[in-house]
Parts: C-alpha cells; structure tokens; sequence
C-alpha cells in the first residue's frame, strides 16, 4: 500500500504510536502523509524526534505521551519546546522505563508492569492518574504501576520487509519499533524496500526479522523514508537538513518557507526537493 | 632539555574529579553524558578501573578505549537502548548526568523551566533520570556553576534527591545513591548527616567565596577547611592530552580560566 493508504485508515482522535527513537529510524515518510492528511486530536506515543516536531507545528497532536522529544544532534526540539511553551498541546510526561515497559505491558494485554521508575520524582505529581502498586510477597515493597500504552495504530520504518510485512532492522539498534507493533490494534511498516523473503534472509539474520506479520497491517515501499533522521546502515542522518529545519523552526517566515519548499506537495516532491537542496549545500561547500 | 610540560588546565582538573566517580566502581557500564564526564570514564578505565563498560554512544559496547569523538574499533557487546534500560534495573551501571537544575539533596531537572503545565523553557523532558536515581549510581556533572544551576528548589524532580527519596518509602532509597557532584568549581557530595550537598574539594584557583555566590543555597563545608581536587600525575595527564582527547574537546566545554 502507499503512504496515503496508511493515513487515511487512521481517524481524528486516534492514539497513534510512532517507532523509532529521537532522530533516529522515524517513520517520517508516514509522518508526511499524515501532515497532509488533516487529521486532527491525536493523541501520539513515542520517543520525540522531529515526528513530534512536525505533527505539533501542524496543530495535529491533542496529547503527547513521551520520555523526551530531541533531534540528537540539535538537543532541543524546536518545534515540540514552542508548542509546550504556548500551552500548545496536552503532555503525559513518562520515564524511559516506564515507557518501555508500558508498550510491553500493552503488548502482553496487562493493564500495567511494575517499575521502581517514578517513585519520589515528579513524574508522579504530573501524571496524578498514575498509581503505585504493593507487592504481595515478603518484601512488601510498594511500586509504580506503569500504565500499558495501548495503541490503535503504530507506524515504523524499518530497512527490509516482505510484502506479507515481516519486517527487518539491519542497523545497530531495534529501538522499541516490535513493541509498538505489538502494543497496537492495527501497525503499518513503511521499509526502504520490499524484497522477497529469500531476501530478507540474506540480508541479515533471523535475529534481524524483528517484526513479524501477525502483527502488521500493511507495508509501505519507502525509500529514503526516514530522512532525514538516520537509517543505518542505508543511510545516516541528514545533518545539513536537520540543521535547516531546526532554524526555520524558529521564525514563522523562514518555517511558511520551508513549509512551501518542502511539505506542500508528496513524497515525490518531497524527495526532489531534498535533492536540490543537498545541491545546494555541495556547491556550497565546494565554494567555502 | 624538554620543555616543561603545560600547567594543568581546569579542564583537566574536571576530568580527574569525573574519573574518580568511577574509582572501585568495578565490573559496570560506565555512562557518562558530556564530553568531561566522558573523558573521565576512558581515564578511569586507563588507569585505576581497568574493569569499567563503556559504550559507542549508540548500541556497542566497545572493547577499546578510542579517543574522544573517533570511532571505536572493538565490539565486546550489544546494548540497544531496551537492554540499556533493562541494565539499569539491575543496578550494574554508575550513570554522570547533566543538570539543568540541581538541590540542595540533590534533586535534578533537566525537563523544563518553570511551571510544568506551560513552561517557560521547555527543554529535553525527564529521560531515563527518576529511573537512573532510584536503581544506579548516579553522579552530575555541571559544566558552569551557576545560582541559575544551583538552586532552592528545582523546578521539576527528575532525578530524585536524598529528601524525595526519603519521603517516598523503602522502595525508593534502597539503591539510592548520588555520590558526586562536579563542576567547574569543585566536587560536592552529600555525606552530611541531613543528606545536604557538601563541599568536598575545590579545583585549584577556586575560593570558597567563589562557590557561594554562585551557589543558590547554603553549601556545607567540611571541619577543617576545604581541600584542593587533586591534581592528574604525570601518567594521568598524558593519557589526558595525549590518548583520550588530543584534540582538547575539553576546553570547548571547561574553557581555561583567565588569570
């Protein structure tokens, strides 16, 4: 299926949990489709990077459940820090544990793990919803009960898959992009390409097939999806474009201009113009 | 005749008193966030923690000691950022974090500025720092000591300190531990019987005064006067300059004082 095909099985008011990591793996040519979807009220899930970021530009995000929202190598999210500084979208601030094993406990249908994450932090006093839970045995310890985060869609990008949607990480790092599909009533893989699952098995192995196909709904061909966060090891991140999006977040004319430039028409617009902006920067660079 | 060798920088100062967060600190992964504390755990490992993990940044653990900023060439294990997660819970792991802000117990913010529910700063967000405090090790590391840094009371409790701690129960304190504060100025811990921070050593050419007034609370001070951190020795100072960061990283984050 394409891009538009995931997006408009996705309603207002979903929660929708996206894989990745930072700037790392996020299934940004999914986030495009759903930035021209004009779906609205979601409620998102997911380690922050420039997801975050651009859905929160757009208005599109009620409520954010995250750890964190960063670019890696630019710390701070532009986009995310503006719409929390104007009151711009609700947050349910969790710790990275409490995260991770929320989106295992959705996955496993427990309403909750136990986690010592959160005791005596404010964490607690942000998320008043959230409660301790006491041990039945000896020790008679008391705990944070992580919420499971259950999700009505999860979107991941990954480097291979089959066409069934068996999917394939070939970098360094799964990220939690298996337990975002497990953790979801219906998950969509967009791929850097889609091969044949002989394939998919030389590629990597079987330790690499880390989502498997009783848990996707459908699969995209993505090439150049994650851009322009990394995807190794196809390819790293686009750090002279990150740097260009982080700056025209930070004044409304230059971010209409990159608006116009680059996230107006689709994906194949898109990715034409990433191509002549690298131009750019090369001949920049050739000249300095 | 050799020229004399440099006089030691207050970088250098900086990473000798990261390093010794991690001495005795045995068979851990040691995860230090800034390139400081970073240099402080590869002299650590160099020299009196042969034992210490230390990783790329990303998914390795890495069986080598690069410099700071060039690439590893040595695996000795993977650790993805579930199982970096999962490791805390087992306590194997002395983490240096950063901090936006800190207490006198040592609570920590690196979230945002101000009030929560709209903040004046929104910065990265709580991270991994209430599970860090409550299950590993966990030092700070203050690139510029500042009453913006050192305040009253943090904004947001993201790491926990001594006090919170305290307040939530058995499950909280039971491997609760900060045992080092360091920044540009000097070393702080909190061995004080109310679990407040302490001065425990001040870098050469640092005076109490100083570390007062850039300090938003009243700072504990040993009996007997304050004592200087130690200086890197020969070997240490080589290693320094030479093997972990030849290219001075240091000093883009601890610039040299001016006379």
């Amino acid at each position: 299926m394409t891009a538009d095909d995931v997006v408009a099985r996705l309603e207002s008011g979903m929660t929708i949990g996206i894989g990745g990591w930072g700037s790392r793996r996020k299934p940004m040519a999914l986030v495009r489709a759903l930035l021209r979807s004009g779906l609205t009220d979601l409620t998102v899930v997911s380690c922050g990077g420039p997801d975050v970021g651009l859905l929160a530009a757009a208005g599109m995000i009620r409520r954010l459940v995250a750890p964190f929202v960063t670019l890696d190598s630019v710390p701070l999210e532009p986009h995310f820090r503006a719409a929390r500084e104007r009151g711009g979208l609700e947050l349910t601030e969790l710790d990275e544990a409490m995260f991770l094993w929320g989106l295992t406990a959705a996955g496993q249908r427990l309403p909750f793990m136990p986690v010592r994450a959160g005791l005596g932090s404010d964490v607690l006093r942000v998320n008043p919803g959230i409660r301790t839970v006491t041990s039945p045995y000896a020790d008679g310890e008391e705990l944070v009960a992580a919420p499971a985060l259950r999700l009505d869609a999860a979107l991941v990008h990954l480097n291979r898959a089959d066409a069934r949607g068996n999917g394939q990480y070939l970098g360094p790092d799964p990220y939690f992009d298996d337990l975002f599909c497990e953790a979801a009533d219906a998950a969509y893989v967009s791929c850097e390409r889609i091969v044949g699952g002989e394939e998919l098995t030389r590629a990597g192995g079987p330790q690499t097939l880390l989502v498997s196909r009783m848990f996707v709904s459908g699969v995209v061909e993505a090439p150049y999806g994650a851009h322009f966060t990394s995807c190794a090891p196809d390819y790293g991140r686009d750090e002279a474009f990150q740097q260009a999006y982080a700056a025209a977040a930070a004044d409304p004319d230059a971010w209409a201009a990159f608006v116009k430039r680059f996230l107006s028409g689709d994906e194949d617009d898109y990715r034409a113009a990433v191509a002549a902006f690298a131009e750019e920067t090369a001949r920049r660079e050739r000249r300095s | 005749m050799a020229p004399a060798p440099a006089p030691i920088s207050r970088a250098e100062y900086c990473v000798i008193a990261c390093a010794e967060a991690w001495r005795g600190a045995g068979e851990v992964l040691a995860s230090p966030m800034g390139t400081v504390p970073s240099l402080g755990a590869r002299l650590a490992k160099l020299t009196f923690s042969p034992g210490l993990l230390l990783t790329d940044g990303e998914a390795l653990l890495i069986g080598d000691v690069p410099a700071a900023g060039s690439p590893s060439e040595v695996t000795e294990g993977w650790l993805p950022y579930r199982r970096h997660l999962a490791l805390v819970a087992t306590g194997r792991r002395h983490v240096m974090m950063g901090a936006s802000q800190i207490d006198r117990y040592g609570n920590q913010n690196i979230s945002c500025i101000g009030d929560w529910a709209r903040p004046a700063r929104q910065l990265l967000g709580v991270r991994g720092a209430p599970a860090n405090t409550l299950n590993n090790p966990t030092s700070y590391w203050v690139p510029k000591h500042s009453p913006r840094t050192f305040v009253e009371r943090v904004d947001m409790v993201c790491g926990v300190g001594y006090d919170r701690a305290a307040a939530a129960g058995p499950s909280a304190t039971r491997f609760h531990h900060i045992p080092q504060v360091v920044s540009d100025l000097g070393v702080f811990d909190f061995d004080t019987p109310d679990r407040t921070m302490r001065v425990r050593s001040l870098h050469p050419g640092v005076r109490l005064d100083d570390v007062r007034a850039a300090t938003g609370f009243a700072l504990r001070v040993p009996d007997g006067g304050v004592p200087c951190t130690r200086a890197p020795d020969a070997a240490e100072l080589r290693l320094i300059r030479e093997v972990v960061d030849p290219r001075g990283l240091r000093d883009r984050e601890v610039p040299p004082c001016r006379p």
